[in-house]
């Protein structure tokens, strides 16, 4: 097996988001389980947040038919490294159809933080910006640096009239857990309203 | 996990009860199809890819159509999956999210493993199919009959869509037809 990156100097996950987020405009956002979802939470809640608690490898296919459903609104996915890789075959799914409204977000860690911090595959050298890039994303691009999270940060609040992929490499330590409701219908009704749709 | 095609799809009567299928989902105002390919739904499969008001969205592995329904939901959008009784199991997770959050969901299944099967590797997940489902909270119905697909894909869609429902739709094979493998 390949040996494990030492990434303990990445950015702090929390202060990354909460740029990221910080100008989000009308974006719709989706969060992946675990503390993805607790990033965007912790950095404002909203009712166009819909954050996901289980289903793992499914954010980023919930961001594609929320895209394809809404194609004037930017939609967002917020996820992790082990979610993401949970969803491989979804990212060449979400690559053929190549909405232009949509960008995916990963959080990168290299490890699976929710379970004790096992090395995931981008912590032994995987890189998902480069799968995502021979996919043929739009764009698939590394945020390295928290000004380069700032500068990205604007772009979120309205289609960009192309698929995105950006992976934001932070340390894998322990951050205080920030809990937004558990109850799904609760989140799916409160999404659904907050774009004008009724509630059955 | 085998993906053998079922055959028949050429036949005329299977085309006709395809077309009332493709019909009724229009009706319903499907406005997303996402998809594995199988032999059994080709018919349907290229209906809607010659539709441009329905968005068709080819899948890697069958999973990938339960958050993507969830995700049209939240933004207005009914959709269906169509996939092979083998694609069940590879559900099983996803479902959880539609139990979670009381998502409405309609999935088309043909099925494999139950008649005049030549393939027995199709047997395991054509005939734990519809515990499968059963076992995540779905409403199943099975169809035997041509007359019968039309008025079943119709009542599932309303019990889905309008009570928040999630229900499989299982085309057996005795209906699609059996895989001609030559000289048996």
């Amino acid at each position: 097996m390949k040996p494990v990156q030492d990434n303990s100097g990445a950015l702090e996950r929390r202060e990354a988001v909460g740029n990221l987020l910080a100008r989000r405009g009308d974006a719709l956002v989706v969060s992946g389980l675990g503390s993805p979802t607790y990033d965007v939470f912790s950095a404002g809640d909203s009712a166009a947040n819909f954050y996901l608690w289980g289903a793992m490898g499914g954010a980023a296919l919930m961001g594609l038919g929320l895209a394809l459903a809404a194609p004037r609104r930017s939609v967002v996915v917020i996820t992790g490294d082990g979610e993401q890789l949970m969803g491989l075959g979804g990212l060449a799914t979400i690559a053929t159809q190549a909405p232009k409204n949509l960008t995916l977000v990963v959080l990168d860690n290299g490890h699976y933080g929710e379970t004790g911090m096992q090395p995931s595959h981008t912590g032994r050298g995987l890189a998902l910006e480069r799968i995502a890039g021979s996919m043929n994303f739009d764009e698939a691009i590394r945020l390295d640096t928290m000004p380069a999270v700032k500068d990205y940060a604007p772009t979120l609040a309205s289609p960009q009239q192309k698929l995105r992929l950006a992976v934001i490499p932070i340390a894998p330590a322990e951050t205080q857990k920030a809990l937004p409701p558990r109850d799904g219908v609760y989140l799916k009704n409160r999404f659904r309203q907050h774009l004008g749709l009724g509630v059955n | 996990m085998t993906r053998e095609p079922s055959d028949n799809t050429s036949d005329t009567a299977t085309a006709a009860w395809q077309r009332q299928a493709y019909e009724v989902l229009v009706g319903a105002d499907i406005r997303q199809m996402s998809y594995v390919p199988d032999a059994g739904h080709a018919e349907l499969i290229r209906m809607f890819a010659e539709d441009d008001t329905v968005q068709c969205v080819s899948l890697t592995s069958e999973e990938e159509g339960v958050p993507l329904a969830c995700g049209a939901w939240l933004a207005g959008q009914r959709s269906v999956l169509l996939m092979q009784s083998s694609g069940v199991g590879n559900c099983i997770n996803a479902f959880s999210l539609l139990a979670s959050c009381r998502f409405p969901f309609l999935t088309i299944v043909t099925q494999r493993g139950e008649w005049a099967e030549f393939n027995q590797w199709q047997v395991p997940m054509g005939t734990a199919a519809q515990g499968c489902f059963e076992l995540m909270g779905f409403l199943v119905y099975r169809v035997e009959q041509p007359q019968a697909v039309a008025p079943t894909i119709e009542a599932a869609a309303k019990m889905a869509f309008a009570g928040d429902q999630r229900i499989a739709v299982l085309l057996s094979q005795k209906l699609i037809g059996q895989k001609d493998w030559g000289a048996q």
